[in-house]
């Protein structure tokens, strides 16, 4: 080939061309993915008006009910599904079926492909969120924030959470010697936390012991944030250190964070156990 | 062949005692067409996945297009083609918008609609990626290494599971590439597939390269006849170039009939057969079994 007609894909690629392109990829296979999709937005619709539904009327507080309790922590570990346990399974998927490697033999910047990766998270996050939130409102009497400073809550518990979610998520993905030891490893460690962090129970009655083990984790200050901007002021009270502890909150997840992408970083592998 | 698009010297990778590859030579000139030829497990994949820079070695030194691929950088890429041998069955994206976004990755990639042309996918560019048989996935990835206009294509195991059919018009599409000047390796355990697309074939087994020549070279070493007789009630066998010499030597010597003559020409197979069979009987010289003792599975 002596002459080449220029032609618009010659235009040489930027890194925020290929971000973008790469989101859009990461997001088409995330909607066209039946899995993923029913268990970030079906599943924790249905938990949040099946539980809503059994135990919802029962007061925990003069003006608080189970089913307002339970927003929060919905919305808590919805960040941890969609971050963690979802991001994990999916990437250890593509790892195991050469996915990534594919990706890797590419000149897409491994900076790009991350970029992509959390900001499909973030886009599917606040999706799943304003559901939870949507039905909770129309269901369960339970009040969007009112004011900038709720709002301003919400946005750094949502943010600090799902960058720890994400790093976590991606560093556990190597861990998992394959894809099918993904679920039997992941699900039941999210289970734990949501029963012991003060989702599906609340926390001030889970035994004193629990409530130490999970407060070494996210979910715990996550689903409290989420209650300090859902639930009424006065309902700081009823913590178990009767207050928001907003400072503990932050410190816990950015360390959280600094932990998660260390590992991430060091750990993160293009290609499955078994190739080298 | 200007200068060489690949150089291997002395490339060893081992898995625990496995020596997977075992000493490698081997160079790829620019624009060639070169075929790694062997059976499973002889080393191929480990060879081309070291070239691509997805694998680690032991020890050795690799230069691909100038570059280590253990430390290539992101530039690199984009001057090399990859098909893996695995093909990815859960995609979620069609042909055309696999095409489209992988050649937004290249600074002069291939228009879309021309590679789905040339891959014969045009009719299927949007079709549910669940859709594609598996031989049409193939010619998907064929496409998604060569959009972006590479110097240099790996294709690691093209057509393995395909009917007849399907190879050929893959050896098509792989011809119609040649033209292009850009350089293609690829593996392959066919025989017929490296005699009929490349420039030069190299035969591993065990981990080392046990004949690199041209597919006329080789066939050459299958002009070698092996001519076979009794003599005074023991049996003789001697390979030669010039089986007619031979046999008017024997004849000479020969009053009346020579006793269970054969003249075989053995087959570009033979030929290939033979050399692996030599390197896997060598490498296993480490626990040699006795080899005039039929073995247990033989005589259950």
């Amino acid at each position: 080939m002596t002459t080449t007609a220029p032609r618009a894909s010659s235009t040489a690629p930027t890194w925020a061309s290929m971000t973008r392109a790469r989101i859009v990829v990461e997001l088409k296979e995330f909607l066209r993915s039946r899995e993923q999709m029913v268990f970030i937005f079906f599943f924790p619709v249905m938990l949040l008006t099946l539980f809503g539904a059994v135990f919802g009327d029962a007061n925990i507080a003069p003006d608080v009910t189970f089913a307002q309790y339970f927003l929060p922590g919905m919305v808590a570990s919805g960040i941890l599904n969609t971050g963690f346990q979802s991001l994990a399974m999916s990437l250890a998927v593509d790892r195991d079926e050469d996915v990534l490697k594919r990706i890797h033999g590419t000149p897409l910047p491994q900076t790009a492909f991350f970029t992509a990766k959390i900001v499909q998270v973030l886009i599917v996050s606040v999706i799943q969120i304003a559901l939870l939130i949507a039905i909770g409102v129309a269901l369960y009497d339970a009040a969007m924030p009112s004011d900038a400073e709720h709002w301003w809550t919400f946005t750094w518990v949502f943010l600090l959470g799902t960058a720890a979610s994400t790093t976590l998520g991606i560093a556990t993905s190597s861990l998992l010697r394959n894809a099918k030891a993904g679920s039997a490893i992941i699900t039941p460690v999210v289970l734990v936390l949501q029963f012991t962090s003060g989702v599906f129970l609340v926390y001030t009655e889970v035994p004193t012991f629990l409530q130490r083990f999970a407060e070494i984790f996210p979910l715990k200050w996550l689903a409290q944030g989420m209650r300090s901007v859902f639930l009424p002021e006065d309902f700081a009270m009823a913590e178990a250190r009767g207050s928001w502890e907003h400072p503990a909150t932050a410190i816990v997840l950015a360390l959280w964070v600094v932990v998660g992408l260390f590992l991430a970083v060091r750990t993160f592998r293009w290609t499955r156990h078994d190739d080298n | 062949m200007s200068d060489a698009a690949i150089t291997i010297a002395g490339l060893h990778k081992h898995y625990g005692d496995l020596h997977a590859v075992d000493g490698l030579d081997l160079e790829i000139g620019t624009g060639e067409v070169f075929a790694l030829l062997g059976p499973n497990g002889a080393g191929k994949s480990t060879t081309v996945e070291i070239l691509e820079g997805f694998r680690r070695r032991t020890s050795g030194e690799v230069s691909v297009l100038g570059t280590d691929p253990q430390h290539a950088p992101k530039e690199w890429r984009t001057r090399v083609g990859v098909m893996l041998q695995s093909t990815s069955e859960h995609g979620a994206l069609t042909a055309r918008e696999a095409l489209k976004y992988t050649a937004g990755l290249y600074p002069n990639a291939r228009d879309v609609d021309e590679t789905l042309a040339a891959v014969g996918l045009t009719e299927k560019a949007n079709a549910k990626p669940a859709t594609l048989s598996g031989g049409q996935r193939r010619r998907l990835d064929v496409g998604l290494a060569v959009i972006g206009r590479p110097e240099l294509v790996f294709l690691d195991e093209p057509t393995t599971g395909f009917d007849p059919e399907a190879r050929r018009q893959f050896w098509d599409l792989i011809e119609s590439l040649r033209g292009d000047g850009s350089t293609i390796v690829l593996t392959t355990h066919y025989l017929d597939e490296a005699d009929h697309l490349a420039d030069r074939i190299g035969i591993i087994a065990a981990g080392r390269l046990v004949a690199l020549d041209t597919p006329a070279g080789l066939r050459r070493r299958a002009a070698d006849a092996r001519v076979a007789w009794v003599e005074d009630g023991t049996p003789r066998e001697v390979e030669t170039d010039a089986p007619t010499a031979l046999l008017r030597d024997l004849l000479a010597r020969h009053d009346g009939e020579v006793e269970a003559l054969e003249v075989v020409h053995p087959s570009l197979e033979d030929v290939y057969l033979r050399l692996i069979g030599d390197a896997t009987r060598a490498g296993e010289s480490a626990a040699p079994a006795d080899p005039t003792q039929p073995s247990k599975e033989a005589t259950a």
